[in-house]
């Protein structure tokens, strides 16, 4: 009796060992980072491995945490919605590429408005989440929506609780459109919100449940979010001073107003783009890698991937409504960018 | 009174019999002994990486930093305050509902309820003890709060609210998160824990004492104020302290419901931030410098409180059962 369970045990344990080898033996690439382009990597990746056979282990823990797994060398990418400096990747010997560009959207929950039906300007949107307008029927609120019936309600203002790729997008826009904003809280990936009737949610789940809940709110989600919770997005005037709604073209009409290849490090938020039909609030996630790797093979492995998805990923990425990098760009990143990592 | 024992059996065994089992006697009191050492071992790592982690933030800020309500990551100043009042008010709330809340079960099952029933009802108060805390977090972000919102906030600043100075405690936009929805979470939560222990020690009072008072006429609301809780005194307040220490570090319950904005109000219906939320929400990306050392001085001020709060209960409830020696 006692030899024979000695026996299945070890049976077992040669089992498991086999199995621990085989999983080994398959190329598995590791990420970590943004979970703003965690949906996109995660139809990227099932694509790239009935194709390839080779699986990514991606980590949706947010922007930060991807940063601080990439430089402690755990993984073998970071993806980041908050670009890193080029100083910063001069020092770590780092480079950076966008890989995926989306939009985030101003949420409402006000009895009666239906989406795309508020219209909100630059200075009326930074000014409602300042908390120096408090009510939703303010004269500066109505005058741009004759016609719209807006409640006399104090304006609950619904925001990110952790840190997050989401916020530094919106607040770096925010900064963009208004000085008083940019000197009073600045940018970042976790801000001080100053309005005194701020709720916050942890994640872009968090915030949509507030607002869906909590009557008279505005907050800000990842554009698919919003749609796929059927939340109330408002129209907003882009730096051309035309009112635009989000979707996959106005993104994409910002990021081709954006010529990444100026900028260091490809280093730059893409908000408040020019060009009539730009929907200003786009930001894009960026892939960061190591330029002499320790783990060589994996790192091309990773580059394989990228490229895969750039290129044939692209529809992939246009049905969850987010907007694939133009051509012109992709090969920037190819000839110029992945040119600096060594993989032999 | 081992060796004592083994010595006996060994006239009878032969010697290598004795000597292998004194061996093995020596190597269980080695294991056993550290077992108990890791569990020191853990504590002290765990305090030394605080402090360790802790310490730019502390010689940046001085000993202020406990009593700042600065709290901007982007401009790198931090300051505790914050979410050390949230802490300890919404804490406080859970204590103030909880209480009495328990008391009543207690009393109820040790004294009024039908022998039958006793059973029944005693699991079901510790069965709420094993809901995990994420179940409460979202029973009171989707059910608890819209509720709160719609009936009890505006139902509460209609009535209290309109108090001279207590009423600035229920002013502001009825939302339904905050700081009272959070202590009530933490209510729930506390609770088992302290009628758990309320009941045991309303148990251990010697019957002959509640007999003599009923038998003079006592009613049980009499027993109770004047025999029981006199008699069990220290294991109360030890047993509040108990779902003191628990409230004080729950998490997840808590950032769902508290708001997590990092401001002190007044008004118990605005929203605010307790150390556990905090750190819940900003260590992920927390970025290796002053915020990161500020948050380990965070986490560090919560374990000197519950260590402290969690002390002092053992105290007590030791001082508790030390009387009970003395007297059955």
């Amino acid at each position: 009796m006692n030899f024979n369970i000695k026996k299945t045990l070890s049976a077992v344990l040669l089992t498991a060992a086999a199995t621990v080898t085989i999983s080994a033996s398959a190329a598995e690439m590791t990420g970590a980072g943004s979970s703003f382009i965690y949906p996109v990597l995660s139809k990227w990746s099932e694509a790239y491995k009935a194709k390839t056979g080779n699986n990514l282990n991606y980590q949706s823990i947010g922007s930060g945490g991807g940063i601080k797994q990439i430089n402690a060398k755990t993984v073998d990418f970071g993806a980041t919605d908050d670009p890193v400096k080029p100083e910063d990747l001069q020092a770590k010997g780092q480079i950076q590429f966008p890989a995926i560009v989306g939009g985030v959207v101003p949420v409402v929950n006000i009895e009666g408005v239906k989406p795309g039906e508020l219209k909100l300007t630059p200075d009326v949107l930074a000014k409602i989440f300042q908390g120096a307008i408090v009510t939703w029927n303010d004269k500066r609120i109505t005058a741009l929506n004759p016609g719209l019936n807006i409640p006399a309600n104090v304006i609950n203002v619904v925001t990110r609780s952790d840190g997050s790729g989401t916020t530094a997008i919106f607040t770096n826009y925010l900064s963009k459109v208004s000085p008083a904003w940019k000197d009073a809280v600045g940018f970042g990936k976790t801000v001080n919100w100053p309005a005194a009737s701020t709720v916050s949610g942890k994640g872009n789940e968090g915030v949509a449940a507030n607002v869906t809940r909590v009557k008279n709110s505005i907050g800000y989600v990842e554009y698919a979010f919003a749609k796929k919770n059927n939340m109330t997005y408002t129209s907003l005037q882009n730096a051309d001073g035309k009112y635009v709604l989000p979707d996959d073209k106005t993104f994409a009409a910002a990021a081709s107003g954006t010529d990444w290849t100026k900028f260091p490090g490809m280093a730059t938020f893409i908000t408040n783009a020019p060009g009539a039909n730009a929907w200003p609030i786009t930001g894009a996630t960026f892939i960061v890698m190591y330029k002499a790797p320790s783990d060589k093979a994996k790192t091309a492995e990773v580059m394989k991937f990228f490229d895969f998805g750039l290129k044939q990923g692209k529809q992939l990425a246009t049905d969850l409504d987010y907007v694939p990098l133009p051509d012109e760009t992709v090969n920037y990143i190819e000839k110029t960018v992945w040119s600096q990592v060594i993989t032999k | 009174m081992i060796a004592s024992s083994s010595s006996q059996k060994s006239s009878i065994r032969n010697d290598k019999t004795s000597k292998v089992q004194r061996i093995q006697d020596g190597a269980f009191l080695v294991v056993s002994q550290l077992s108990a050492l890791v569990v020191l071992i853990v504590l002290l790592g765990i305090i030394i990486s605080l402090i360790i982690n802790a310490l730019p933030a502390l010689k940046e800020f001085g000993i202020g930093f406990f009593f700042s309500a600065d709290w901007d990551v982007n401009k790198q100043k931090f300051g505790g305050l914050i979410s050390i009042y949230g802490t300890l008010v919404s804490s406080f709330i859970a204590l103030i509902i909880a209480t009495p809340l328990s008391f009543g079960i207690a009393l109820f099952l040790t004294e009024i309820c039908p022998i039958r029933l006793r059973r029944p009802l005693g699991i079901a108060v510790e069965l709420l003890a094993a809901v995990p805390s994420i179940i409460y977090g979202m029973f009171g972000l989707f059910v608890f709060a819209p509720f709160f919102a719609e009936h009890i906030e505006p139902a509460l600043s209609s009535t209290l609210g309109k108090l001279p100075y207590l009423g600035v405690l229920f002013s502001g936009a009825p939302n339904g998160i905050g700081m009272l929805c959070a202590g009530l979470i933490l209510a729930l939560m506390i609770l088992p824990f302290i009628a758990a222990v309320m009941r045991d020690v309303f148990d251990i009072v010697p019957p002959v004492l509640k007999e003599s008072a009923y038998g003079l006429g006592c009613t049980t609301w009499e027993v109770a104020r004047h025999i029981i809780l006199p008699y069990t005194k220290a294991g109360v307040v030890g047993g509040i302290m108990l779902g003191l220490g628990r409230a004080l570090g729950e998490t997840m319950a808590v950032t769902f419901v508290i708001g997590n904005a990092q401001r002190i109000l007044p008004s118990l219906f605005a929203p605010g931030s307790s150390i556990a939320s905090t750190l819940a929400n900003q260590f992920g990306e927390a970025e290796p410098g002053l915020h990161f050392s500020s948050l380990f001085a965070l986490g560090l001020a919560l374990f000197v409180i519950t260590v402290t709060i969690l002390s002092l209960a053992k105290l007590m409830l030791k001082q508790m059962e030390k009387k009970q020696g003395t007297k059955s």
